[in-house]
């Protein structure tokens, strides 16, 4: 204020100076007290402005933030970072027999076993976003423990096509079966069935488009095919155009009071195996030899899922039964002995398999389960050029009795405790002996039934 | 193959042929919201409620049957604030249906219209199950259900504008009844001011925030994490420095940790119905707050 006055007396200085008389003196002074007056009145009403219009600033997104309680403010780039979440697993595993061996009737199928000793499984890292309003992509890279990584899962999926359809492409999840579309780290037990193991080399993974309706009705009804590349075994990864594997499904499910609720499938899996070589097969003269078997491959499995809650609330108590069935269809050429006699003729096969176990949480945290496997590796019709060669019927049962034992510290963390006595190779039963953690960092997305 | 492919085209054929009803079809995540809309829609609408009071709503399957009748809903009514976040974004993904995808007029989310608490000021999951946007059981404190009212309303005569007078009226009466109910429960609630309690699980700052109880302790060491041994002898231990009036749990809680201490502190266990239908008493809305102002009276004597 101070600095306004001198200057009043500066300008008006000169004036005063040929100012003799007091009442010019007096009329000066009244004169630059006016002037004071106003230039002190405008500065305060400025002031004043000035502070009603920072505290409008303060004021308004303060005011909307509290109208609004809870709505997201975040902004930048950041704010559309997709959701991640790591999955760290790992397991202990003892065998008596080398888990490298097949099971007996099955050399010519899948067969990766989980591995001995100390390993880290099954670590993968998730991403997931809508894309725009009509694309939602997700993506799931397998952590390989020897390092590189593996593409699981890497898919587009339509958010907005309604009428209860969705249409997904890129690398995806089978929708086949009940087990085939659940991430590793949601399995009840640390390995797959062993009609998945050899059926699906664990899990049927392909590149492709699946088209997905749900009926509009109460009771949930799903009917869903897809067109792919033949990359998951059974196919055989071609190069070429079209489709190299086919697969239609159908759910239905639905609620029985509020404690039961179930769900039930059937699949049909269609492919062309060609050039599948398998090693180590044995023959009827005793010895492993090298097979190659190019034909179509037709599967068709049923599937069931019921789980038990007491009034639903599945905090304390629950159960969960299921069991599914497969049976495979093989029949084209088969090349015996390829390193040696190398003989070709027709060969076809039909061989089934199916699984069933029970998963009971008995207190909350704790839960105990059953698993029986078995498979059947049926009767082959040989070609007359071969039938001196190769085994048609190995008239043996494989089987498999799985339990586990579980505890969850929280929905984010898994210890496991598994024990299982494998008789699915003539003559080499086997104990076998897990130990698995599984633990889930970052966004953790909803599990499905 | 062919077979089958014919056989699923016509079931596909069939099921399109099913007419849509009339009414708005309402998709409830917890039963306290399927009964508000019951209120505010009356007839105008079939409301489905995909969870009971018996369930814990942090923890429930995504069952096929929910997303069968997410399918259809023209309207889904959630608390939100991550409630759901264990089952709901599955079934609304599965259910093919973009209208009540979350940003659509078709989703409604409770919480977004009310003043949260406990919003936590570090975000880790060594905290417990705790939630981004504050505590999400919204629906203890019968004060929020007036602003909660009046967004619902108005979003169902969005969706159905043909309606939207009778939507209005029925807003105007429920707000009336609701507000003179609550003078009603807070008088009747006057002696609970102030008295120290226990909980089961932190599911009650609502409640205490509306009826001035103090929470002393939470039997669990952090949101949803069961307590061992040694932490609850310690809030035993706790309880002889601050003595409690009674441990309140909500009807879905495990009773046992409850009983437990309520045997060696020498106080009542009360079971709050937590939502529509968690007690006999808990009919509706308003035999829910009766219900629940009447038990924990009795837990006073």
């Amino acid at each position: 204020m101070f600095k306004y006055t001198a200057l009043c007396v500066a300008l008006f200085a000169p004036l005063c100076a040929h100012a003799a008389n007091d009442e010019d003196l007096r009329a000066i002074r009244d004169e630059i007290q006016q002037l004071k007056d106003s230039y002190e009145q405008r500065i305060a009403q400025l002031e004043q402005r000035l502070q009603q219009a920072e505290s409008d600033s303060k004021a308004t997104p303060a005011s909307t933030t509290a109208q609004q309680p809870g709505r997201a403010t975040a902004s930048g780039e950041s704010a559309f970072n997709p959701a991640v979440s790591l999955i760290l697993s790992g397991t202990y595993g003892e065998f008596q027999r080398d888990p490298a061996i097949p099971a007996t009737g099955f050399t010519m199928l899948a067969h990766t076993p989980p591995e001995q000793g100390f390993n880290l499984g099954e670590s993968e890292l998730g991403i997931s976003a809508s894309i725009d309003p009509q694309f939602r992509g997700v993506a799931t890279f397998a952590l390989d423990p020897a390092g590189g990584i593996g593409v699981e899962n890497a898919f587009v999926q339509t958010t907005a096509l309604g009428s209860g359809l969705n249409f997904k492409f890129g690398r995806y999840f089978s929708g086949l079966g009940y087990l085939n579309e659940q991430h590793a780290h949601a399995w009840d037990f640390v390995d797959q069935p062993l009609v998945y193991r050899t059926f699906w080399d664990n899990q049927l993974g392909e590149d492709g488009v699946q088209l997905r309706w749900l009926a509009p009705t109460d009771t949930f009804m799903e009917l869903g095919a897809e067109l792919g590349r033949g990359r998951g075994f059974p196919g055989s990864d071609r190069q070429k155009n079209g489709a190299g594997s086919g697969v239609l499904f159908a759910h239905a499910g639905d609620d029985i009071g509020a404690s039961n609720s179930w769900r039930a499938g059937i699949s049909l899996h269609e492919t062309r195996r060609e050039n599948a070589q398998a090693d180590g097969v044995p023959d009827l003269n005793g010895n492993g030899v090298s097979n190659r078997f190019s034909g179509d491959s037709r599967t068709a499995g049923l599937d069931f899922v019921w789980k038990y809650a007491p009034g639903g609330n599945t905090a304390n108590t629950s159960f969960k039964l299921q069991g599914e069935y497969f049976r495979r269809k093989e029949s084209g050429s088969l090349t015996y002995d390829t390193a040696g006699a190398n003989i070709t003729d027709s060969y076809a096969v039909t061989q089934s398999g199916w699984y069933l176990q029970g998963v009971y949480q008995f207190m909350s945290r704790w839960r105990a389960g059953l698993r029986y496997d078995r498979l059947d590796s049926g009767t082959a019709q040989v070609g007359a050029l071969n039938a001196a060669n190769i085994i048609s019927s190995y008239g043996y049962t494989p089987t498999r009795s799985t339990v586990m034992l579980d505890y969850s510290p929280s929905e984010f963390s898994r210890l496991r405790m598994q024990f299982a006595q494998d008789k699915s190779r003539q003559e080499l039963t086997d104990n076998q002996l897990f130990l698995q953690y599984v633990m889930s960092l970052g966004a953790h997305g909803a599990h499905q039934f | 193959m062919k077979m089958l492919l014919k056989t699923l085209l016509t079931i596909m054929l069939a099921a399109l042929a099913i007419p849509a009803s009339a009414a708005l079809n309402i998709f409830a995540c917890e039963p306290e919201w399927a009964a508000l809309a019951q209120e505010l829609a009356s007839d105008k609408a079939s409301i489905y409620s995909a969870t009971n009071a018996l369930q814990d709503p942090h923890h429930v399957e995504a069952r096929p049957s929910l997303i069968a009748r997410a399918r259809r809903a023209q309207l889904v009514v959630c608390t939100g604030a991550e409630l759901e976040a264990g089952w709901l974004p599955v079934i609304l993904r599965e259910s093919g249906n973009p209208d009540i995808a979350p940003g659509k007029p078709g989703h409604f989310e409770a919480a977004q219209f009310v003043a949260m608490l406990e919003v936590p000021t570090r975000l880790d999951r060594a905290e417990g199950d705790v939630h981004a946007a504050g505590n999400p059981h919204i629906q203890t404190d019968a004060r929020n259900y007036l602003p909660i009212a009046q967004a619902l309303s108005a979003r169902l005569a969005e969706l159905d504008p043909a309606n939207a007078a009778f939507y209005r009226t029925r807003l105007q009466a429920f707000s009336q009844a609701w507000q003179a109910a609550i003078t009603r429960w807070e008088k009747q609630a006057a002696p609970l001011k102030g008295q120290p309690i226990l909980v089961q699980h932190t599911g009650f700052p609502y409640l205490n925030n509306w009826l001035g109880m103090k929470q002393v302790a939470a039997l669990e060491p952090k949101p949803g994490m069961e307590p061992s041994a040694a932490y609850l002898s310690q809030v035993v231990a706790q309880l002889q420095q601050h003595p409690v009036r009674m441990v309140i749990r909500a009807a879905y809680q495990n009773p046992k940790p409850s009983a437990w201490i309520a045997e060696r502190a020498h106080i009542p266990a009360v079971a709050l119905p937590f939502s529509v239908g968690g007690s006999d008493g808990a009919k509706d809305l308003y035999g829910l707050f009766d219900d629940t102002i009447a038990r924990l009276l009795a837990g006073l004597k």
